[in-house]
């Protein structure tokens, strides 16, 4: 989808810089993602069943990886969110970031998400 | 006679130097890797690797315990890296070198061994530049014991200040934990002051000198230090090895760290009694191969020279520090005239993390984050650095493409 990593990069660094910000009342210590060198805050609500995600992040690169998971994960069904698989991820040219040992902790991003998803799946069973 | 450092530098040839680190000349996200994370671990040159190959070529077999040949000639060659280590440090006897897995188990030994020594009432001082997971053995001993643990405090230059260090030790104080060298923003601290001054209200002082052997040959005599401890991954050699020397009578009065085979002199259900020195501390079998090539990597940094790196790396701090400050925007931190080629820095507001990223995309390699010295970055309210250690066998192009890379990440994130 891109030439070479410096358009991939500054497309996510772009994203990050548009995310919509997460409510400031979210930036808690507890809607903080372990895993990552930089912090990220995630903050998920539920209307008409369906999830809603904000995020924000202190690295701008590392917004840019969680504003692509929010554009996709964001107003879907909880079930929707469980069953996603994440070949996505591939396809944008991300996959480098999806290895459990990297610092920047999209893996532990997608797991937060789908955590809230079946948090949210329960409350509605 | 005397050599000038110019006679010194002629005699060091960084093309000569390059070519002993074979991983030197690979190539990172299709860019020549340019290494600026030393003080996280150094390359390895050649030499000691032909030493590794050559020991599991040819030696490998346990020590201490086999009368049969090769066991005997691989315990000869791990005791002549103890004997390389002991001559290195100037440690009077060799078996006040203990070898561990690394500084880390070092520290944990000598905190481990003070559990029996401290009491409620009594002090142990530690410094605020520590590696904060050196912090956590002492806090651990303070802890079970119920002694206070004291911080030095530093400046905003990250020097310890010593005004300070004068107003927390007493009587009380027992044990002195400082680092030679700051990880985080390089710092030379005065050991031989905080030393002197424990010394004169009997307390023992254990330095960590994780990252002060890439720089500096410390002599223990001369220092008169109680304890000093180090990793070889940081010299030159392989993870998982490291040293403590300890002065003889300390060691003989610490107990036993960890009980297993090889430290044991004599074992009845009823009682055992222990090896002596260095073997007390040495349980189970050791990393053999890895203490080896301790050895051998001591022998290349020698042959380098102490002075040769001293000199040469202090050229690239000060040309590197000044192309640095060139960058708008660009903020170092740790200033102290005293330090070693370490630059800890910040580019305006930008997360160290990105710049870290951009930078791996053009080959460079440098640390980001708190460096395990959150502490240190709490003082100066920031989330981490980017660091970039730099070594004997850098050179100036590459602190240019540093610089480059820097400019080029600060256009890509502002
Ligand atoms: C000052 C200092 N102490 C201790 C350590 C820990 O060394 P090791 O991980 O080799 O045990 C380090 C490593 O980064 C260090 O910089």
């Amino acid at each position: 989808m891109f030439e070479d990593w410096e358009e991939r990069y500054q497309y996510m660094i772009d994203l990050g810089k548009d995310l919509p910000l997460i409510d400031n009342q979210y930036k808690t210590e507890s809607n903080i993602i372990k895993g990552c060198q930089s912090k990220v805050w995630v903050h998920a609500e539920l209307q008409d069943n369906k999830i809603t995600f904000t995020a924000d992040s202190d690295a701008i690169i590392t917004k840019g990886i969680i504003a692509i998971l929010i554009r996709t994960f964001s107003n879907q069904h909880p079930k929707d969110i469980i069953d996603a698989d994440t070949d996505f991820i591939d396809a944008i040219g991300l996959k480098e970031h999806l290895s459990p040992t990297r610092a920047n902790g999209l893996v532990s991003m997608i797991k937060q998400l789908k955590m809230y998803a079946i948090a949210y799946q329960t409350q509605l069973n | 006679m005397p050599q000038s450092g110019l006679d010194l530098l002629a005699m060091f040839n960084i093309n000569e130097i390059r070519k002993d680190f074979p991983i030197l000349s690979r190539k990172v996200n299709g860019k020549p890797l340019v290494y600026f994370d030393n003080a996280a671990t150094s390359q390895t040159p050649q030499q000691v690797i032909d030493v590794i190959v050559d020991y599991y070529s040819n030696y490998n077999a346990n020590i201490h315990r086999g009368v049969h040949t090769l066991s005997q000639e691989a315990t000869d060659l791990y005791e002549q890296a103890r004997q390389k280590i002991q001559a290195h440090f100037n440690a009077k006897h060799s078996h006040e070198i203990i070898l561990t897995s690394g500084t880390t188990d070092s520290i944990n030994l000598i905190a481990n061994g003070f559990s029996s020594l401290l009491k409620k009432g009594d002090d142990v001082i530690v410094s605020a530049l520590e590696h904060h997971s050196n912090i956590v053995p002492w806090q651990m001993l303070c802890e079970r014991t119920g002694a206070s643990l004291k911080v030095i405090p530093m400046n905003l230059e990250g020097e310890l200040i010593m005004s300070e260090y004068d107003k927390l030790i007493s009587k009380n104080t027992k044990l002195v934990f400082v680092n030679h060298v700051s990880n985080a923003l390089g710092t030379i601290n005065p050991i031989e002051y905080i030393i002197k001054k424990a010394h004169a209200v009997g307390a023992a002082v254990l330095i960590d000198g994780a990252q002060s052997t890439p720089h500096i040959k410390p002599d223990v005599q001369d220092l008169d230090v109680d304890f000093y401890v180090a990793s070889a991954h940081k010299l030159c050699g392989p993870t998982g090895v490291g040293m403590l020397y300890g002065k003889q009578d300390w060691l003989n009065k610490l107990p036993p760290y960890q009980g297993g085979g090889e430290m044991i002199a004599e074992v009845t259900f009823e009682k055992t009694t222990y090896a002596d020195l260095p073997h007390k501390f040495e349980a189970g079998t050791p990393n053999i191969c890895g203490g080896i090539a301790f050895g051998a990597a001591i022998d290349y940094m020698n042959a380098v020279g102490f002075n040769n790196i001293a000199l040469y790396e202090n050229e690239l701090l000060e040309y590197a520090t000044k192309a640095l400050l060139d960058i708008e925007g660009l903020k170092i931190y740790g200033t102290s005239k005293q330090k070693t080629s370490v630059i800890s820095f910040n580019l305006d507001d930008i997360h160290p993390y990105d710049v870290g990223t951009i930078l791996d995309k053009l080959g460079i390699a440098v640390r980001t984050g708190h460096h395990c010295a959150q502490p240190i970055m709490d003082f100066y309210k920031i989330p981490g650095t980017v660091r970039a250690s730099i070594s004997f066998y850098n050179t100036k192009e590459e602190i240019d493409a540093l610089v480059t890379g820097i400019k080029k990440a600060k256009m890509m994130l502002s």
